[in-house]
């Protein structure tokens, strides 16, 4: 099966490599039910994440931008695809099927993920040391002492000092804003190259929301980190990534960078997406886009699209074949 | 334009082991017919106990020490429990915080609106229930089958179509929506607030539109207030706060809010954390956070007072001396 082909642009290197990646789930009807429905939660996508770039990946709930995201780390076993990651110590891309054990540990630290509820995502009867800890003792790095400092260290970074004031506490004594830079140190303490980020800012308060987005992209220019940033609301991907890609029923429908996708935004849903955000100017009335929103997914579920069309600055729209004036590109 | 609701110098606060926190402060705005009103702010600031006290749906360790909210020149401060009845859902209704997964999972949702109906209009036969509740899903774009729907039947955005049916049931004259888009995604949530706007519209209603989101405020309303630490720090027509704010929290506010549209700029975070209400806050309880506090902002005799800074337009006098200064 080819779906959905994004050609590679630029020449430089790749950290990561996504390739028709495809994740269905079975779901039985009911429970006595021998038939079995299959979810097609991500159906064939394809995407690259150079060092230091953030991908934003948008889309509406149930679109299937969590599920790439877990089986992106290996959370969960994909279906299908290929998926290929920078090893840092061969300095080669690999594949992360039958990849040995000490290629996986190697993918596993510089592979991290940021979780959308800081509330759900710290265990509640550790303290803050050891809840950082744990990956520095997992992967076996440096002795008892240095551990202690890298901790304090990492603390400093991401803006809670002093550091000792937050070692020996429980993640219910400190705030959701202060709990989702915990969330942070425990990625970053790996020093890993890509960090997965699912919606990390909504649950936040707005005035804490944006010191959080600050501190993200700050780090990502220190510690050359590459984001895949995963978000329902587009306002959020546009101040962080350099990249969005729109991902609609499991397929990613157009890519592009950040301002050119939100100027030129060419599929339909994409034009809807962008149109539904509400802008806060009152003198700035947004233009409705007004389709059925059923007729779109209609069309495109009918249509699936074939093959991604180049539109020239690394702006690619997914086409249907379908004589539908709404997909005229 | 009449006015419809008159809320005057209303001060609520809790009785806590630990102390009373004073969750509204000397909250005093009030609202014509037909005109939506917003209510912006962190949480914690106030917005749902401000709401809450209007219908006086407050929880038990409530005390409102003082002020009057008076509602078509008729007192709601006081009255009894029985009197309050016919306040709520026949003058004013409200849609409440997650109120679409607060639906009763085994009874039918036209059921439940039903039986709001049934209260109130002891005297409608169920025929003519049904047609209304049938006007009303029709009226916010929901299928008249599913008056016959159970609540697990129905998607989130269909789930808040049928609270806001529900709130519409014994034709209020304002209607309270309490953040009703937060745990939507954008696209229903753009649905929802159209749904809001054009029923607004069609019936004459006055809208409380309670929302921490500044864009969404900035789209629905006519008039806002911007709420810190249980007091209004500004409030004014909102076209008239958006060009030119005059507290520093409004512009906090504003500086903080990514946009998808105008130039890409760069935000500014608020660094620090809104004040615990069971502390009393002498002066200006926004001065530790503020961004460019003068020496008059830390003068703790300074009480927190709204004065007029343009038509209709009021803020908090400290602030704004600042930015005469």
């Amino acid at each position: 099966m080819l779906t959905n082909v994004v050609p590679d642009v630029s020449m430089s290197k790749n950290l990561i490599e996504v390739r028709n990646l495809v994740k269905h789930f079975e779901v039985s009807n009911s429970f006595f039910s021998s038939k079995k429905n299959i979810v097609k939660a991500v159906d064939g996508i394809s995407f690259n994440i150079k060092p230091g770039e953030s991908l934003g990946l948008v889309g509406q709930s149930g679109c299937g931008k969590t599920t790439t995201a877990r089986s992106l780390c290996l959370l969960d076993p994909k279906t299908s695809g290929n998926v290929n990651f920078f090893n840092p110590e061969k300095q080669t891309m690999e594949s992360i099927d039958n990849i040995d054990d000490d290629s996986l540990k190697i993918f596993r630290r510089n592979i991290q993920m940021i979780f959308q509820d800081p509330y759900e995502s710290l265990n509640p009867r550790w303290t803050i040391k050891d809840i950082i800890k744990e990956p520095l003792d997992i992967h076996n790095i440096g002795n008892l002492a240095e551990r202690e400092d890298t901790i304090v260290e990492i603390l400093r970074t991401v803006g809670l000092t002093p550091p000792e004031n937050y070692l020996s506490r429980y993640p219910h004594e400190i705030s959701g804003g202060q709990r989702q830079r915990v969330s942070i140190a425990r990625t970053l303490v790996m020093k890993p190259k890509f960090v997965i980020c699912d919606e990390p800012t909504s649950m936040l308060d707005v005035s804490i929301r944006i010191s959080i987005m600050d501190l993200m992209l700050n780090l990502a220019k220190e510690l050359e980190v590459s984001y895949l940033y995963i978000t329902h609301d587009l306002a959020v991907a546009r101040y962080m990534c350099d990249r969005i890609a729109v991902m609609f029923n499991g397929k990613i429908v157009e890519i592009a960078e950040t301002e050119e996708l939100l100027e030129n935004p060419i599929h339909p849903y994409t034009k809807r997406l962008i149109s539904s955000i509400p802008i806060p100017d009152p003198f700035n009335v947004r233009e409705k886009y007004i389709v059925n929103f059923d007729e779109i997914d209609d069309i495109i579920s009918k249509n699936p699209s074939e093959k991604m069309v180049d539109m020239g600055k690394g702006h690619f729209v997914a086409t249907h074949d379908t004589k539908d004036f709404l997909f005229d590109t | 334009m009449s006015t419809v609701l008159d809320v005057k110098n209303l001060s609520m606060h809790y009785e806590t082991l630990a102390g009373n926190v004073s969750a509204v402060k000397d909250v005093s705005f009030s609202i014509n017919s037909g005109e939506s009103f917003g209510l912006v702010g962190e949480s914690g600031c106030g917005k749902t106990s401000v709401a809450m006290t209007l219908l006086q749906l407050q929880p038990e360790n409530s005390v409102i020490t003082e002020g009057s909210i008076k509602l078509d020149g008729k007192e709601l401060v006081g009255l009894s429990e029985y009197e309050l009845r016919k306040v709520r859902w026949d003058s004013i209704s409200i849609v409440f915080q997650g109120a679409m997964n607060a639906w009763n999972p085994v009874i039918k949702i036209g059921e439940q609106i039903r039986e709001a109906l049934r209260e109130h209009y002891p005297n409608n036969s169920k025929e003519e229930n049904i047609r209304k509740i049938q006007e009303l899903f029709q009226m916010v774009g929901l299928d008249e089958s599913t008056i016959d729907r159970y609540p697990h039947e129905l998607s989130g955005g269909m789930k808040q179509r049928a609270v806001i049916a529900l709130a519409l049931s014994c034709d209020p004259k304002i209607i309270i929506a309490d953040e009703p888009t937060t745990a939507l995604d954008v696209v229903i949530q753009d649905q929802i607030l159209n749904e809001i706007k054009k029923v607004q519209e069609l019936l004459g209603l006055s809208l409380i539109y309670i929302s921490h989101d500044i864009a969404v405020i900035a789209e629905m309303t006519d008039k806002l207030a911007v709420m810190y630490a249980g007091s209004i720090v500004e409030m004014g027509p909102t076209k008239e706060v958006f060009k030119s704010p005059k507290h520093s929290y409004t512009k906090a506010l504003l500086d903080s809010t990514p946009s998808i549209r105008g130039e890409k700029k760069k935000l500014k975070s608020l660094d620090g954390e809104p004040p615990s209400l069971i502390n009393i806050i002498k002066g200006c309880s926004f001065s530790p956070r503020c961004p460019s506090p003068t020496n008059s902002c830390k003068n703790q005799e300074i009480e927190m007072k709204l004065i007029k800074v343009g038509e209709n337009h009021y803020a908090d006098q400290c602030c704004s001396g600042c930015v005469n200064e």
